[in-house]
């Protein structure tokens, strides 16, 4: 399935834009695909910390992630 | 919740209009967190900073500390308020009133909503140099 998600902040950077596709097996975690990110962008290790929202909620590692699912990537936060 | 107003900007921001929002009968006082941007961090110049925010997610992030001041301390009314988009510097990027029946509430109610804030609701920072620009708290 094609997963696309939303960068912000430094994620952004990283990844080169505010969108983008990642092709991922069906049943997919959170886990699974923060543990892609860091293969495919291993910058991603220096952050102090890279979380994971679907549809507008943080996510946990275990939850499982469907197609029309709105995913970004949270890179830390500092507003204020 | 009638109680609660959250803002999310890129127009200026109004200290007045959250004081006024809060204002209630039965409070006996009101405290107000103004956040502004400083014109050096670590000894370096800043010169503006940028912020841009995940927007339905930080609206909701909002609500949720707000509801929770409500239900940890004895307060009436809550306005948080941030800004997105570019800042010079005495510019104000967040807002936070609260008011209260008696102050010692409202002072710590006004705290854990900024620190939680700054934990939680999905915004970012930039600090723009004049050498280079840094992503705040991006790296340990």
């Amino acid at each position: 399935m094609n997963l696309q998600i939303r960068a912000f902040g430094i994620a952004r950077d990283i990844v080169g834009g505010r969108i983008f596709v990642v092709e991922m097996p069906a049943g997919t975690t959170v886990g699974d695909l923060k543990n892609f990110l860091l293969k495919t962008h291993p910058v991603f290790e220096s952050l102090s910390s890279l979380l994971i929202a679907v549809n507008a909620e943080y996510g946990s590692d275990e939850h499982i992630l469907a197609e029309q699912d709105e995913i970004a990537l949270i890179p830390p936060v500092s507003g204020g | 919740m009638d109680n609660v107003s959250i803002l999310l900007s890129e127009k200026r921001l109004s200290p007045q209009s959250c004081e006024t929002f809060v204002r209630a009968a039965d409070a006996g006082g009101t405290v107000i967190f103004i956040g502004t941007v400083r014109d050096q961090t670590g000894g370096k110049r800043v010169l503006r900073l940028e912020f841009e925010a995940y927007e339905p997610m930080a609206i909701s992030e909002m609500q949720k500390i707000a509801k929770q001041a409500l239900g940890k301390f004895s307060v009436r009314r809550i306005a948080i308020h941030h800004r997105t988009g570019v800042l010079e510097i005495g510019d104000i990027p967040v807002v936070i009133a609260v008011s209260a029946a008696h102050r010692a509430a409202a002072f710590e109610a006004c705290q854990y909503c900024i620190d939680t804030l700054k934990q939680t609701v999905p915004i970012w920072k930039k600090e723009i140099f004049e050498d280079g620009e840094v992503w705040v708290a991006a790296h340990p």
